[in-house]
């Protein structure tokens, strides 16, 4: 049977020809499917760059916007229907870049939704220039000196924000991927996925067999559930851990924390105006 | 000698920030309007917390008049620096009266020492005034007793005596006589401030999802907003930045919630980018935009109509919009509530422009009729083949929700086909920009027409849009000529077109706006090729008083 968030017809993708994001969405289509999610209550929202296109990809609502400003409305749209399943998706740049401080600030609300980076090092869409994750010294059309900046360290921010799932894959590595995502859409709470990802244009630095080379799998006594020591695992480099490096529960996520859910689930289109409750209201500044 | 002040008082307090000047706002207002006062009061701030120098002006009088003035009959000065502060206002009729012999001594700090602490000189001082006013003094007892319940009865007793010890300093005085009519119909309206009246209209529009970021002056609508978020089923949240504030506004609207965003002008420029994503994803979208005097950061605190033009031209790109400015209590409340159900009809954003002098003014209104409400959605169960953007006869497609039907939802900043997908076919982008346009069309058959008060065989025609509408109004009473007409816009954008008919029928015409460049005489320019060069603009922070648009209209007279 073939896989209803999938297209019956074949789609023009604008993707470059091995790229690793084809990978990434095969490995989400695949997600998608084996939790069994309802089509109609899975929401995708980007906001610009080459991963943000993913949503057009994917056969579900979607809300592509602004550039880096995936996570408010991703927030919102959570918040006002909680029982869609929603997935923002969006690159190193997007993301961590342009949209930095609404990362920081999703995290700190801790919205049940899930977080997928296409990290690359690199700016595609805009053909070449460095990332907040670029390495230093890489040099580009606009760093022609080489990139002198501290790369961002996302897991460890993530970490350090107490994000509570807090993962890196490799899309390379497609089944490790498919897997880390399953567990990031059914965790309750903001979960982060960055996925290392080539971009066969732009970067010719961090290629398939540079991510192969730098990375590797964390060990199965491995406890993801320790943040300190999540912490310290997060800052090691070159080679990277691959992996969920945080987990934990103990945090109340935003939808559990807004008063209009205390006593009714249902979304906020689904419910009646009280003008009775308006009048008294009213009556009240008499 | 004694001072008869007869039908219209104007008191003014002033002292620093933090000397509890609300307080007696507070207290005054409820209990005068309670007695069948006309109550109206307007503060003035200084963009501090601590110190500095503000006034409130309380306005009590025996018919509705909730305009500013510029008189002051009763300077109640908390600091030294009061008198020097607002000599300009005091000097208008009797300076050297007001100035030397005009001075009546009453020790409020000493009185309020007396009870143990300086603190309670505020009490004090609306005490005088209700004994000045002759309140009844059972009356004040009761409702002193009432509005500090919550605190202590230390604080209670406290607060009680040194009312009553300004109560009998103010009935003893003989220098002052004032006389001011009650009525019955004053005591069943409604009290509240602009704020208020914007945040209840929300609320009737079925709003259920707010959000901003803190700047003077429209946090007050947030809070408020807030506060009710639990009566009212609404989803409050404070965001990082603006940029985030309109974006979650618009993820809100996507998944079914009606959403208001509540900003000041350097706020709404950081939502520029996100009011340009609403018109090209054809959401709808409340704004309140509550005005204060820039560029960048102006005068934070203070009042002026300087983002029209921001309003009309912000985001990039064509997309249609409508823009409110209410004139009254009463406008603020029905066309915000009117703005959520075109919002949703016509799938555009509507920014409701206020500012700092209409969101902090409070006065008595007769209470809001709510009969004619009604939360009018728009919202569509989908199908498979559901295409957000099908193309319709009159641009409006039906709007469906992620989770209601079976039907993808798809929206995309990119130009994109009817369901939504990035599109970069040309014939497609000429059918998706021309169905944004033919919006337009239709909203201009809803447009709520312009409010004229005065003579209908008026000659000359004062214009005024927005806040200042009961300023000009009882100017041009003031006046008592029977050639004036006043007409005030609170729609203003698409702005009605036949004007042109008002403005002609007129031998002079004139227009009234808080701001330095007749931001919307432009605006009527720009739809009728008509000019107007008779200006009265004020821009330095604070509202028109209605002596000083009196003065400026017989200039032009």
């Amino acid at each position: 049977m073939g896989n209803i968030f999938d297209f019956e017809e074949k789609i023009d993708i604008a993707w470059c020809p091995g790229c690793g994001d084809y990978s990434i969405r095969k490995a989400l289509l695949e997600a998608l499917q084996e939790l069994n999610l309802k089509k109609e209550k899975v929401v995708l929202v980007s906001g610009i760059g080459q991963a943000a296109k993913m949503p057009q990809y994917i056969n579900t609502s979607f809300f592509n916007g602004l550039h880096g400003r995936g996570l408010p409305p991703a927030t919102a749209i959570k918040a006002c229907n909680p029982e869609l399943t929603v997935i923002a998706v969006g690159g190193d740049g997007d993301m961590y870049g342009e949209g930095g401080n609404h990362f920081l600030h999703a995290t700190r609300r801790n919205p049940d939704i899930t977080l997928f980076v296409h990290e690359n090092m690199v700016y595609g869409l805009t053909k070449g220039q460095a990332a907040p994750t670029s390495r230093t010294g890489m040099k580009t059309p606009v760093q022609v000196f080489g990139v002198f900046e501290k790369p961002l360290n996302p897991i460890a921010l993530a970490i350090s924000l107490d994000v509570t799932f807090v993962a890196r894959v490799f899309c390379g590595d497609i089944e490790q991927t498919k897997d880390v995502m399953k567990k990031a859409i059914l965790h309750k709470g903001f979960a982060l996925v960055d996925i290392f990802q080539p971009c066969v244009t732009f970067n010719k630095i961090n290629t398939f067999k540079w991510f192969k080379d730098n990375t590797y799998y964390l060990s199965g006594d491995y406890d993801p559930s320790d943040r300190t020591g999540a912490f310290k695992k997060s800052l090691e480099e070159e080679p990277f851990p691959l992996g969920i490096i945080y987990k934990s529960d103990h945090r109340t996520t935003f939808e559990e924390n807004i008063s209009v859910y205390k006593n009714d689930n249902s979304p906020l289109y689904k419910r009646e105006f009280d003008i009775k409750k308006l009048e008294a209201e009213i009556n009240a500044k008499v | 000698m004694a001072n008869n002040i007869t039908d219209d008082l104007v008191i003014v307090l002033a002292g620093q920030a933090g000397q509890g000047i609300q307080v007696i706002e507070n207290i005054l207002s409820s209990l005068l309007k309670g007695t069948g006062y006309n109550f109206f009061s307007t503060s003035e701030l200084m963009s501090r917390v601590r110190g500095g120098l503000n006034s409130t002006e309380l306005r009590v009088s025996s018919k509705r008049s909730p305009g500013f003035l510029d008189r002051i009959d009763l300077l109640i000065p908390l600091h030294n620096d009061a008198i020097a502060h607002l000599k300009k206002r005091i000097s208008l009729g009797e300076k050297d009266k007001v100035n030397y012999e005009g001075i009546i001594d009453i020790q409020f700090t000493g009185i309020a020492n007396e009870l143990g602490n300086a603190v309670f000189s505020n009490t004090v001082a609306a005490g005088l005034i209700c004994g000045l006013l002759k309140i009844d003094e059972r009356e004040l007892e009761n409702f002193i007793f009432k509005y500090f319940a919550v605190k202590n009865e230390d604080i209670r007793n406290k607060n009680l005596q040194a009312i009553k010890k300004g109560y009998f300093a103010g009935q003893a005085l003989t220098e002052i006589n004032i006389s001011i009519n009650k009525s019955i119909e004053v005591k069943t309206d409604l009290l509240l401030s602009g704020a208020d009246a914007i945040s209840l209209g929300a609320v009737a529009g079925g709003c259920n999802y707010v959000c901003g970021y803190p700047m003077s002056p429209s946090t007050s609508v947030l809070e408020k907003m807030s506060s009710y978020a639990e009566k009212f089923d609404i989803i409050a949240e404070q965001v990082e930045d603006e940029i985030g504030v309109v974006n979650m506004a618009l993820g809100a609207w996507y998944a079914g919630a009606r959403a208001m965003v509540t900003t000041s002008g350097g706020g709404f420029a950081l939502m520029s980018e996100g009011l340009s994503l609403c018109g090209m994803i054809e959401s709808p979208l409340i704004i309140h935009l509550a005005q204060r005097p820039g560029p960048a950061t102006g005068l934070p605190t203070r009042t002026e109509q300087g983002d029209l033009n921001l309003a009309l031209y912000a985001g990039h790109g064509d997309f249609p919009r409508i823009i409110l400015a209410p004139g009254t209590l009463e406008e603020g409340f029905r066309l915000t509530q009117r703005a959520f159900n075109l919002s949703d009809k016509y799938q555009v954003p509507v920014l409701i422009l206020t500012d700092q002098y209409y969101v902090d003014s409070i006065y008595n209104t007769p209470v809001f009729k709510t009969d004619d409400i009604r939360i009018e959605k728009y919202i569509v169960e989908t199908d498979k083949n559901y295409k957000r953007f099908s193309l319709t006869e009159n641009g409006i497609s039906p709007r469906g929700i992620p989770g209601f039907g079976n039907g993808n939802v798809c929206v995309d900043s990119d130009e994109h086909d009817e369901s939504g997908h990035i599109t970069e076919d040309s014939d497609m982008r000429i059918k998706m920009a021309d169905k944004r346009f033919k919006k337009f069309e239709s909203i201009k058959k809803d447009i709520s027409p312009a409010t004229l008060t005065g003579s209908d065989n008026y000659t000359t025609l004062v214009i005024c849009w927005g806040s200042t509408f009961n300023i000009v109004n009882e100017a041009v009473e003031g006046l008592g000529s029977k050639d004036i007409a006043v007409m005030h816009f609170s729609w203003i954008f698409p702005l009605q077109e036949n004007i042109i008919e008002y403005l002609n029928k007129a031998s002079n015409v004139i227009i009234v706006e808080n701001n330095s460049s007749a931001q919307f005489a432009m605006l009527i320019k720009q739809t009728t090729g008509y000019s107007i060069d008779k200006k009265i603009l004020k821009y330095n922070g604070l509202p028109f008083s209605v002596e000083e648009v009196m003065k400026e209209i017989q200039k032009f007279i």
